[in-house]
């Protein structure tokens, strides 16, 4: 029985470092953004030749080199004012605000050189306006498929499921078209209302709406209340799980968006973060500080709608699978 | 509920038990009383409804008729079957088919397994380490491509990048992994496999949570070991689970395109053109868009013949 114990707690420990180790695999390359973009790119001591760059020596450095030297300089500066040599401490002082300045340079290069702050903006006010209109529309679509029958109810509905096996590369090239015709390139309109075309959100919501109880729909009727106001006040309330994955979906859907964004904008104002990074790395294709650094701003609001909402998003790819 | 009863009338199993009494007008009429009585619904619907014609039903049926026709702004004309024959006369696009189903065939089942792998180790744990395991693995997934593609990009430098430079503590040369016909495609194949299938591995464990627990108090009287118990209890009682994660990620793998157009283009000589990419760069590079609509209806049909496969195999079961 001893033995069995203690085979239990290898065997536990085992599963520990092997699922540790998978998490470095999973978890390295969004390390490598966040290290590259604030890697020390040009650093000068009395003991070197010339400046050299963290970026890109040779081995690589596996963290920004930049926190180790300022501590190591400030260490320096202290004792150096200890000791009562201002000049060198003032030698110190330098070297850490150079670091400082340099580590976070290509940050401060983004915003002011390059557009990323707009880009930011377009991608966040297009992702908040589609996750909006999806969440309204779907839920009403939703709500009268799954409650309501009606002439024509089960045809729309296999209809629209229908097309959700359609690859959305089909209608690339007519909506190309379409957009042009209509007038709209070059817009936000030409990402927003194909956006708020998506159709799973109807699906999902179909799905959920199930749940409700048809008894607190006929006691809102009873009660004199129209159709809007039975869906807005009893129905939609009821929803919010449904609605909360739906919304953090699209969300993530629409900011991560790419194939079609970069068909359809031109102008480096209009922007979606996505476009923006591409254009950014085919400008600029070796310089990598800078490329993890854009790559690390588009990253981070991801990162952080995740780690707060992290329970809808397990909901949502329980609840009915999600397309990505 | 006198509504159900007067829909009841009009569904077709009543209509077959007893011929109509009322002539076929006045049943039209009815079915058009029942949408004057439900106009609220449809009022739901439109603003959907609306939105989904224009720029999905529209565009769907436009990129079929396009696929027979050589586009012109004043007026397209019909050319039969010419833009399939290309299409299937095209080297690229033999080559590109041949790399997607390439990449298709080692990644999806390589990502399945491995989520099937780690979502097992995952699910005995106790729940802090359950949720932390799981946000570790499905970051990535929330990550958007386009910067996963970037940091590989970089990872994949010959002269400076990551992964060279652990290749150099084994003493093994620095190989020019994207620079190269030989193994710009593999090095795509292995980023794919070793970014994991968030997705998949949060579905498995679900699936995992609904498995009775009496099937494996049971294996344990008759003597089963974990191992045994995985092969034979855990693993068919998620085949559905698993048929659904494989159609989900056949059908994303043969439309990869990020990768490609951030990390290689399609090169270097076609090593690493795929589908979607290639589809990508007739339409909107060389405008041709005939030959493109033609070239994404062929990409909509195959991925539909593996979706029926699946689909076969999953309804056989049960």
């Amino acid at each position: 029985m001893n033995q069995q114990k203690r085979f239990d707690k290898l065997n536990k420990a085992l599963i520990y470092v092997i699922l540790f180790f998978f998490s470095i695999v999973s978890l390295l390359p969004l390390y490598w953004v966040f290290s590259t973009s604030m890697q020390l790119s040009s650093y000068e001591s009395p003991e070197m030749e010339r400046p050299i760059s963290y970026v890109d020596s040779n081995p690589p450095k596996m963290y920004p080199m930049g926190f180790k030297l300022y501590f190591e300089h400030w260490g320096e500066a202290r004792e150096a004012e200890k000791a009562g040599n201002t000049e060198e401490a003032q030698y110190h002082r330098d070297q850490m605000s150079h670091i400082m300045n340099n580590t976070f340079s290509s940050f401060v290069t983004l915003f002011k050189k390059h557009d990323i702050g707009k880009w930011f903006i377009n991608s966040f006010y297009i992702a908040v306006v589609v996750t909006l209109g999806i969440l309204l529309l779907d839920s009403m679509a939703g709500y009268v498929l799954a409650k309501k029958r009606f002439p024509g109810r089960n045809v729309i509905f296999w209809v629209i499921i229908s097309t959700m096996m359609i690859p959305g590369q089909v209608t690339l090239v007519p909506m190309f078209i379409m957009i042009r015709d209509l007038g709209i390139m070059d817009t936000h309109w030409a990402l927003i209302l194909p956006d708020l075309s998506m159709v799973f959100g109807v699906f999902l919501m179909r799905q959920y709406m199930y749940s409700i109880p048809d008894e607190l729909l006929e006691a809102s009727k009873i009660d004199g209340a129209s159709e809007w106001k039975t869906f807005w006040t009893v129905v939609l309330p009821l929803a919010k799980p449904g609605l909360a994955a739906l919304g953090i979906f699209t969300f993530m859907n629409v900011w991560n968006s790419f194939l079609w964004p970069i068909i359809v904008l031109n102008n480096a104002d209009l922007y979606t973060l996505p476009v923006g990074l591409k254009t950014l790395q085919d400008a600029n294709l070796a310089s990598f500080k800078l490329l993890m650094s854009g790559a690390a701003i588009a990253a981070i609001p991801m990162i952080i709608v995740f780690l707060i909402f992290q329970r809808y998003f397990v909901k949502g790819l329980t609840l009915g699978g999600v397309k990505e | 509920m006198e509504g159900n009863k007067t829909l009841a009338s009009t569904t077709v199993s009543n209509r077959d038990l007893k011929p109509p009494n009322k002539p076929i007008y006045q049943m039209k009429r009815n079915i058009w009383k029942e949408m004057k009585k439900n106009y609220s619904s449809y009022l739901f619907l439109l603003p959907k409804l609306v939105l989904f014609s224009l720029f999905i039903a529209f565009p769907v049926v436009w990129a079929l008729v396009l696929s027979f026709q050589e586009y012109r702004v004043n007026g397209s004309i019909f050319i039969g079957l010419d833009n399939y024959i290309s299409v299937f006369k095209s080297e690229a696009f033999m080559i590109a088919l041949k790399n997607t189903a390439l990449f298709t065939a080692v990644t999806v089942p390589f990502n399945i397994i491995s989520a099937l792998v780690v979502a097992s180790l995952i699910f005995p744990l106790g729940k802090i380490s359950q949720n932390f395991f799981r946000s570790a693995f499905y970051l990535p997934t929330v990550t958007s491509m386009v910067i996963i593609a970037m940091v590989w990009r970089w990872m994949y430098n010959y002269d400076f990048g990551l992964f060279n430079h652990i290749l150099g503590w084994f003493g093994i040369e620095s190989i020019n992994w994207l620079g190269q016909s030989s193994t710009a495609l593999w090095a795509l194949i292995i980023m794919q496999c070793l970014i994991p299938f968030g997705v998949g591995i949060i579905m498995y464990l679900a699936s995992m949570g609904a498995i009775s627990n009496t099937l494996y108090e049971a294996a344990t009287i008759d003597g089963a070991g974990a191992i045994k118990k995985w092969f034979y209890i855990t693993i068919p009682l998620l085949k559905p689970t698993t048929l659904y994660l494989v159609l989900l990620s056949t059908i994303g793998s043969f439309q990869v395109f990020t990768q490609i157009i951030m990390m290689t283009g399609g090169g270097p000589d076609n090593a690493t053109e795929t589908l979607v990419h290639l589809i990508y760069k007739t339409g909107f590079r060389d405008f041709e868009f005939g030959l493109a609509a033609a070239q994404s209806v062929v990409l909509f049909l195959i991925i539909l013949v593996f979706s029926v496969i699946q689909f076969r195999m999953l309804r056989h079961d049960e």
